[in-house]
Order: C-alpha cells, then structure tokens, then sequence
C-alpha cells in the first residue's frame, strides 16, 4: 500500500494522511495512490508540513511502513526512550521498528 | 566570561523579533517552507524525525550558572525533560513546537543566549577548548579571540549564504582539545620568535564524506589581522567554493582542488585588498573583551592533597580529574556518559543540578565539551570529594573520562532524519560489555566514536575507534574504523573492511581491544598499539573464523 | 525594466538595458552590465567609470555569490547604480543593502510592510562594509 506522512507544521509532531485528515497514529493511515494533488493541497492550506509518500504494507500488528526510518516516526520516539513514544508501556516496540 | 553590553543585548533582541516576525510569516502562508527553511535553519531550529529539534549556541562551550539553569528550565518548560549536549559544545532539545520558537529565543535572550547560526550555510558556532582558562599549557585563553570571531561572524552579510556550513575552532594550546584540524578554520595563538602573540591558520579541515586535515596557510597573522585575515578566507571561499554539488561544496574541496598553495595565494591577495578597507576592530575591543575572561579570584594558600580513603572516588579523581594552574585546584569532568545511558543526555533536573554546581563550586563557570561532556573549571582539591558525592548522588560520577565507555554518538536514527542507522543502542551495548569487570579501566584512553550516518556528526573518522551506521539494502549496518585522533597528532581513521549488525560490531571491538591487550608494549594507549602494527593484524582479528 | 521595487538613490534610474559580461566587453558604449553569480566582479574594475548600473542577478536566493560581487564593487570605488534582481525575499533586503545594494529588483514584488520592517531589523551592526553604518566596535572605542 501506498500512504503519506508528514509534520505538523506548528507542533512538528509525525502525522499520518487517513484519507480526510492527519493523524498521529500510523495504523490509521488510509492507501493512497495520488499522493501529488493531496499533498500540495494540505501543504497549500498549512495542515501539513513536508508530506511524502511511502510504501506500506498492512500486517496483523497495523500498517508497517516500508522503511525504518518512518518506522521509527510511527513508534512517535527514539527506541531508547520508549517513554517518550507513543508505545511507552510496550517494551517490543522497539523491536517492531527493526 | 563574556557579559554582553547594552549592543550585544540589541543584537539578541533584534534577532529575536526578527524571527519571530518570520514565524508568523511562515505560520499565515506569506513564507513558503522552501524560503522559510534557510531562516529556521539559521536559528537552530529543524525538522527532526518526530518533532523540530532546536540547537542553542553555547559560544566556545562556556556558560554561568544563570545560563546552564535557564537550559533545564527550557527542557521542562518547552520540551520533554531533557537536552542533548553535541559534538560542537552546543545543547539540543528535541521536542520543540515552532509555535514555541520565538518564544525560546526570547528567554535565551534574557540571559545573553541565541541560536544564532547554529545551522545553516554560514559560519556556526565557534568552538575552543574546554579547560581555557584553567590548563597551565595555554600561552593565553583562547576565548576572548573566539569571542571577537563570534560578534563578526553574527549575521556578517556577506556570508549568510555561503555554499556549505563553516565551523570555526579556535584554541591556544599545544596540546589540541578541541579537534582544531579537523574544522574549516582552525586557529591556534602561538607565539613568535620575538614574542608576540598571533594566530596560526589552519584552513580546509573537516570530517563528513570527504574527511582531511586542514593544511596551515598562514603560521603567524598578528592579531590585529585576526578579522581582516577571516574576511579574506570566507571571501575565497564565498566566491569560490562548489555550489554545483551539495557534497562537494565545503571549504576542505576547494582547499584540496586548488591546492593549499594556490588558495593561500588567493587569500593573501584578498587580504591585501581588504586591509586598505579598514575592517579590523582596534585591539582595545579585543582588550575590553578580554577583561571578561580575567582569572576569577584563585585563593591562596589552598591544601594541595586529596584523601582519597573512599575508592570510587579516588578512581574518579584519577580518570576524571586535570591539573589547574592555580594551587589547590583542579579542573572536573562531569560524565554525561552513565554506561547504559544516552551519551550527552541530561535531565532538567541533572542540568539545573549541574548550574548550582558551576554556581558553589567552580566560580559560576561551567564548561561544554566536545565528547559531549560538562567540564567545571576551578574547583577546589578540598571541595573534590563533597562534589562528588552530589554527582555520584546524581548519575553524573561514572569515572570514564576517554576510556572506551566514554562514548561520543550523535543522536542517530532514533532521532535524526538524515541517519542511516541508530546510534544509541550500539553506544549503549559496548558501554556494558566494556563496563563489566572492569575491563575499561584495564583497556585505558581508548576514544569510541559513531555516526548514525555519513555526515560524521559523531566524529567517528577522529576516533580510536570509530563506527559508521550505513543502511544496507533496508536494514542497518556498522563499518568498523580504527586509528583516528582528534588531537595535535590528528589522524583519519580507517576502515577495517565488511561491516557488522549490532552484535557484530561489538564483538568486532572486543576482538580489536583483545588484540590491543595481548600486543601491547609499555604505556601504549590502544591507538599506540595500532599505529604500531597497522591494520594488518587486527584486520585479521577482527575477522578471523576462530571463535573470540 | 520596471523601476525596482527598492531604490535608494536621488538620480534618475538608468534607462539602458544591463547587457552580460560578454556583451558589455565588446560594447564599448555600454554603461549598464549584468553580473551572474559566476562572473568576476573584478573583471569590470577597468571600466568603471562608465559604468551607471551593475545588476547582480540571483537565480536562486541561496546562491550568495551576488553578495561578495557587490561589496568588491564598492571597495574598488564603484558609484553607480547596483541594483541585485531576481529571487530576493524579504529575509535578504536588509543583507543586500549592507554589501552595498543601492537598488533591489525582486522577481515577485515584495510586502512593503514586511520589508520596511527587515530594513529597519537590525539597530546596530556588528561588521564594518560598505553601507556607511559604524560598526559596535567602533562606538565602543570612538575616535
């Protein structure tokens, strides 16, 4: 599958495209195969700050991003401070990352 | 050190409202990110994997007690509980809100702070060594002429948009704490035959893709040049440096195009020409500046022995502790390298702790370093052991200074998105191995550097060892380099040949120091051992098929 | 052209068309040249006193080439118009007045209140150049 991502622009926090809007939950990215006209879109309206799109795969833990380093955007923090993710009391998080 | 006077103040000032008015730019749409970019990158702040990062300039690595508070005080207040302590004697935080910006800036302000051109194609932060003003081996403290460096690189016009970032490092000692080589401009005071006092200039050094040693250009400019000289190396390198090819278009490729020769000819004859333009500050402001960096007021008449009944602290006032120039002191390092922990790292809490500190025992002073330490100047040898006991209370006693858990690391890919591969945890697994039984202590000054990527904000090309995170068809990977140095007898180090997962590449290390062990004459710092035997046989140590 | 958007001269604006390097070289009447980031600005040392306007072009705003070229101009005695062009915001106005910048052309006209604003940014300066303003160091050790 193919999803967008990006930043918040005021907050920087890692925001995923759901088809309508941005979250910050990466298992709530929709598949999107024209990514061009919604990112400049969002970017035009200032609901998002350097968008891109990546290729995903769905799996029965979520959606996994292709490449570690949106996974490591989706965990939402460093895997050496879990407590500052979004997955602060799982201690395999880090290891879904890899 | 430095106090700003009523102009410095306007200057921050200025700044301050200037950003601020590019924020609301940026956040109403009238700026486009592509032209805001250039802006934010020039007051510290990016774009990170989960957040904007900021990075606050801690000119020459000095800060008082005032500022050091402040910096927990932002950590708590507009980030997460933390800052991260870098490789240019700079504090990150990695949690900031754009929204929140201007209004950092505002706060640094307040207490004589910025992050003014600590990012961007311009010249940053200038970097010194971290016991001036305390170290014996000093002809003077390097800072006053960092300091003058600092207000004429601040928003210099002309090179606000140069091809690539320049560094700057200026020291005044034989002994090179700083890594002055390895930096766009490297300066280092020196005497004359006559005894005059003058910089010698080292242009073209710099680690990255292409690392090399700047070569010297100009052994001795008097120092009512120091300005002129500067203007006339950004000038060539302004005019001349790459702009065709982003990794080519730092001043160390033009050096090394042109040829040292012929970039000092260019140089020399800008500098001609510039000298009739009456650019250089009188040598009374480099005076007044000076009067800041006087000595504080050493007491006399000090005890000079340390009882050193209690063993932690003893090794800790072994490894961790300098000589002082004045009787009766001595020069500490804090450890930001607690084995298991993030190297750099440092809660509010541990900072503000860090201020009183500097504030009770070391005249209000303390120091940033480049291997991501805190150094406190002026302490007394009588206070040593009541110091240590509220660092040892605080997480900040390991005694590891430059043994091989004394890791250097950027933040890698847990933080960075330029990173080709996490940092932390491999700095993090060698800590341990290394800690358990001692065997740091047994392996002695061994300098460990890793890069998450090739950029080398790890420094890993001037380490001992050094490891380079690559990404390797999706998935990380670690290349092993060995015999690089930081100091006056830098060197580059090299890579030893495949590289290695995580586990690999720390049982790769633990074949290498084994080797060390085993081979070692007298005296030999692991970096003796290899300059000694080369690469050959820990090349096949490392790789060797019998299990370790 | 248009009048520039940024003028900071008494004089009437030079009429004629600034031709390229090459051009102004084999034009011996010519008096208006146009600099690209890579041309020397030395080059036009020999003639400058026919010159009446240098343009500096900017293609691109992170190109600071047009910066040095600027400022030579003037420490070599150059009194003409010069007048930078091309992708200029407002976050450079007050740069290019300093390295001596009489005149700024922006391709996409800019927000005046914005840029009153940024040339008004800094009360004081750090750097001697070209622009006439005294640097701090010399206000703290006036003469």
């Amino acid at each position: 599958m193919k999803i967008i991502t990006g930043n918040d622009l005021a907050t920087g926090a890692v925001v995923w495209w759901t088809g309508t809007e941005w979250s910050p939950h990466v298992d709530d990215a929709a598949d999107t195969h024209d990514a061009a006209p919604i990112i400049a879109a969002e970017e035009a309206a200032r609901r998002v700050n350097g968008a891109y799109a990546i290729d995903a795969s769905q799996t029965p833990e979520g959606i996994r991003p292709a490449h570690i380093k949106d996974r490591v955007r989706a965990l939402g923090g460093p895997t050496v401070r879990l407590d500052l993710s979004l997955k602060p009391a799982d201690p395999a998080a880090a290891n879904w990352v890899l | 050190m430095y106090a700003y006077d009523n102009y410095d103040q306007a200057m921050v000032d200025a700044r301050v409202a200037e950003f601020r008015d590019q924020t609301r730019r940026r956040l109403d749409g009238s700026l486009s990110e592509e032209k805001f970019r250039p802006l934010r990158l020039q007051n510290g702040l990016y774009l990170q994997l989960h957040a904007y990062m900021l990075r606050v300039a801690v000119p020459y690595g000095t800060l008082s007690g005032a500022q050091m508070r402040v910096l927990g005080d932002i950590a708590d207040k507009y980030d997460r509980g933390y800052g991260h302590f870098t490789t240019r004697q700079n504090i990150q935080y990695n949690w900031i809100q754009l929204k929140d910006a201007p209004d950092i800036l505002a706060d640094l302000a307040k207490v004589e702070m910025h992050a003014i051109q600590t990012s961007g194609n311009c010249i940053r932060n200038i970097s010194s060594d971290q016991y001036a003003g305390a170290t014996a081996d000093e002809i003077i403290d390097p800072r006053p002429y960092a300091e003058l460096l600092r207000q004429w690189s601040s928003f210099h016009p002309e090179f606000l948009h140069l091809p690539r970032k320049f560094k700057i490092c200026v020291i005044a000692a034989e002994t090179d704490r700083a890594a002055m080589r390895l930096h766009d401009i490297g300066i280092r005071i020196v005497r004359n035959d006559a005894g005059e006092i003058g910089c010698a200039f080292y242009v073209g050094g710099g680690m990255g893709r292409t690392p090399m040693i700047a070569p010297l250009i100009n052994a001795f400019v008097p120092l009512d040049h120091l300005i002129t000289y500067s203007e006339a190396c950004l000038r060539v390198y302004n005019r001349h440096g790459r702009r065709d090819n982003k990794y080519k278009a730092r001043i160390k490729i033009l050096v090394h195009e042109l040829g040292a020769e012929e970039y000092t000819r260019q140089v020399e004859e800008e500098f001609a020409h510039l000298q009739t333009q009456g650019l250089e500050p009188p040598l009374a402001e480099l005076a007044r500046i000076a009067t800041h960096f006087a000595d504080p007021a050493f007491e006399t008449g000090l005890p000079d022995e340390i009882d050193l009944t209690n063993p932690q602290f003893a090794k800790w006032v072994k490894t961790n502790t300098a000589t002082h120039k004045a009787p009766g002191y001595a020069i500490a390092t804090i450890s930001l390298k607690p084995i298991g922990g993030i190297p750099g790292d440092a809660s509010a809490d541990q900072i503000r702790l860090m201020a009183d500190l500097s504030r009770d025992y070391s005249f209000d002073e303390s120091r940033v370093t480049h291997a991501q330490n805190i150094v406190l100047p002026h302490v007394r040898k009588q206070d040593l052991y009541a110091l240590w006991q509220k660092l040892e209370a605080a997480g900040l006693a390991t005694a590891n200074l430059d043994d091989i858990t004394d890791i250097i690391a950027c933040p890698g890919l847990d933080y960075c998105s330029l990173a080709n591969a996490r940092s932390i945890p491999v700095a993090q697994k060698i800590a341990e191995r290394f800690a358990a039984n001692d065997r740091a202590t047994l392996l002695g000054e061994l300098k460990l550097k890793i890069s998450g990527c090739i950029n080398a904000c790890g420094h890993h090309h001037a380490g001992h060892i050094g490891i380079l995170g690559v990404d390797r068809k999706g998935t990380e990977n670690y290349q092993l380099l060995l015999g690089g140095s930081e100091g006056a007898d830098t060197s580059l180090a090299q890579i030893t040949g495949p590289g290695f997962d995580e586990d690999g590449i720390v049982e790769a290390i633990d074949r290498a120091t084994n080797l060390y062990l085993a081979e070692r004459a007298p005296d030999e710092r692991f970096l003796d051992t290899y300059r000694r035997l080369g690469m050959a046989p820990f090349k096949a140590a490392i790789y060797s098929k019998e299990p370790a | 052209m248009a009048a520039p958007q940024f003028r900071f001269r008494d004089d009437a604006p030079v009429a004629a068309p600034a031709v390229p390097v090459d051009a102004f070289n084999a034009e011996t009447n010519a008096t208006a040249v146009r600099l690209e980031p890579a041309d020397d600005a030395r080059a036009l040392l020999p003639h400058l006193d026919r010159l009446q306007l240098v343009e500096v072009n900017f293609p691109g705003f992170m190109d600071g080439r047009g910066y040095s070229s600027a400022r030579i101009l003037r420490e070599s005695g150059y009194t003409g118009e010069l007048r930078a062009v091309g992708d200029i915001g407002v976050d450079q106005l007050n740069h290019l007045k300093r390295v001596g910048f009489d005149a700024i052309a922006p391709d996409t006209p800019l927000n005046p209140e914005d840029a009153t604003r940024a040339f008004a940014t800094w009360p004081q300066v750090y750097q001697k150049t070209v622009d006439g303003r005294t640097p701090i160091w010399a206000l703290r050790h006036p003469q």
